[in-house]
């Protein structure tokens, strides 16, 4: 099956889902060395976002997250794709900076359609999410 | 699909330098992403990621680079705080490591062109850019002041999009340049009377985790000081990356869409909102200036602490111009008297707290409530000065 996107960030992934309902901030919210979800009260708070198809709606807080995206690259613990409901500049700029490949707006709502743990396949070149 | 002029053409093509070509690339995905025309000037870029706390090594690798691929700013561009005083930090008791590497940041935007002027308050030191004004600021709490407050326009930039934007002098014309989106969709109506910064600070939290990606628009505040609507803005850009706010009757736009939600806050939400981000514990240590302070503020603090001493340490974070002024004035010595350090370029949330002795901290500030537990493994007193220095 094929769920049409946004192209935001070249480049073509397979990994697990993980799914979250709530925004990230990146600076604060996840940790650079280990990929760990470190905000508190956060849904995620405690798992490990490292090699994983992070979906969720949109960055926020600090604007320096699109470095902590690429320490988090530079580091081997980034996620392998995202997928964004509505992107903003902070995780987009990120992602390219971080050869991170990333897609939004895709024409479903990704969160009744992927489940955690599924594998799926971005390509954020296309901006085609895919999976069994 | 986005038109560049020949001279941005000529950037992308690596005419001018490959940092240049690198740049104009993260601008135009940007552009083509948000189906911006074309691209505009810009009068000022301000650039966040300063920190080695923050960006750390990748970062400082990163910025190097930039600066073999000759990156040079063709407009003003100034710097966000850094992660220590760059003059006391050995009384700051900063590790020597660290200090390195954050002056290695620092020379690089140096070589980049760019003003090391460290605060996240540079409308404190006269750089106020103009209604209608097109630029690129990327510190959270100067974008909602510039947009909201100064009615110039700056999308919230992240620190990399800033500084391309900055080496460029342009940034693509989409979001809050253009006048359709700086509209509110979410009304903030105030039915309590908000008298300190912390009131502020406790609002904007509140609002912040409430709208949702809605640009909101209160009434019923009947005044409010720059550093209250500093605070205000810092605090709902950080629970809720809020790029712009109106307030009836005081900021210099007021748009709002027909028929929209309404939140109603008062003396509850208020009293909610500052119970929350309160450990209730007395600080070890309390911070003044998220965002740094302005002159006014170093003042009043002079003044109070002069009457009663504080029962705990406390630090005034501001830029360096603003604690210079401060010393020309002579608001250092009762400050000083009282227990207390005027720092500079840096602030509680970017500096390394944590491996300095100090577990629990206090604020007046939203922001610094949201970032001090995580960034800074912090226990948080929350409170206007009067109690918090005194607890």
């Amino acid at each position: 099956m094929e769920i049409k996107a946004r192209s935001i960030s070249k480049g073509k992934a397979c990994g697990e889902v993980l799914l979250s309902t709530e925004p990230i901030g990146f600076l604060g919210g996840v940790d650079p060395e280990t990929g760990n979800v470190i905000e508190k009260g956060h849904v995620l708070e405690g798992q490990n976002i490292s090699g994983k198809i992070l979906v969720f709606p949109n960055g926020k807080g600090s604007t320096v997250g699109s470095y902590i995206m690429l320490q988090l690259a530079k580091n081997g613990k980034a996620p392998v794709a995202i997928i964004n409901v509505a992107a903003e500049p902070i995780i987009i700029t990120g992602a390219i900076i971080s050869g991170i490949p990333m897609v939004d707006e895709p024409n479903q709502d990704i969160f009744s359609v992927l489940k955690n743990g599924q594998i799926v396949e971005v390509d954020g070149e296309k901006g085609i999410i895919s999976f069994q | 699909m986005i038109e560049l002029s020949q001279e941005e053409q000529k950037m992308l093509d690596g005419e001018i330098s490959k940092a240049a070509s690198q740049s104009m690339e993260i601008l135009v995905a940007l552009g083509r992403i948000y189906g911006a025309k074309r691209m505009i000037p810009i009068t000022s870029a301000q650039v966040s990621g300063v920190s080695y706390k923050t960006i750390g090594q990748a970062g400082l690798e990163y910025l190097q680079d930039l600066v073999e691929k000759g990156a040079k700013t063709i407009v003003p561009t100034f710097l966000n705080p850094a992660g220590m005083d760059s003059e006391q930090w050995r009384e700051m008791k900063i590790p020597e490591d660290f200090a390195k590497k954050q002056i290695k940041i620092l020379d690089a935007y140096a070589k980049m062109g760019i003003m090391k002027t460290c605060t996240c308050a540079p409308y404190f030191i006269g750089i106020r850019p103009k209604l209608g004004e097109h630029i690129a600021w990327a510190e959270s709490s100067a974008v909602s002041f510039a947009n909201s407050v100064l009615g110039a326009r700056t999308n919230r930039e992240g620190g990399p999009s800033a500084l391309a934007a900055a080496i460029c002098g342009v940034t693509p014309e989409y979001g809050l340049h253009l006048d359709e989106n700086r509209i509110a969709k979410i009304a903030v109506k105030i039915e309590c009377e908000l008298k300190t910064t912390a009131d502020f600070g406790a609002l904007g939290s509140a609002v912040g985790k409430l709208v949702k990606r809605k640009n909101p628009a209160f009434t019923g505040i009947k005044t409010a000081s720059e550093e209250q609507l500093k605070v205000l803005g810092a605090s709902m850009a950080a629970t809720g990356s809020v790029p712009i706010y109106f307030i009836k009757n005081i900021t210099p736009e007021y748009n709002v869409e027909e028929n929209v939600d309404e939140i109603v806050f008062g003396e509850k939400e208020l009293e909610e909102s500052k119970d929350q981000l309160d450990s209730k514990e007395k600080p070890q240590l309390v911070t003044i200036g998220c965002p740094h302070a302005s002159i006014k503020e170093i003042e009043d603090i002079a003044q109070m602490v002069s009457a009663k001493r504080p029962t705990c340490d406390f630090w005034i974070c501001t830029s360096r111009k603003i604690k210079e002024l401060a010393i020309e004035r002579g608001y250092n010595k009762p400050i000083e008297a009282a227990g207390g350090k005027i720092v500079a370029d840096t602030c509680m949330v970017v500096c390394p707290l944590e491996s300095m002795g100090f577990s629990i901290t206090g604020t007046n500030s939203g922001k610094a409530a949201k970032y001090l537990p995580n960034l800074c493994k912090q226990k948080v007193a929350f409170g206007d000065l009067e109690d918090i220095l005194y607890r």
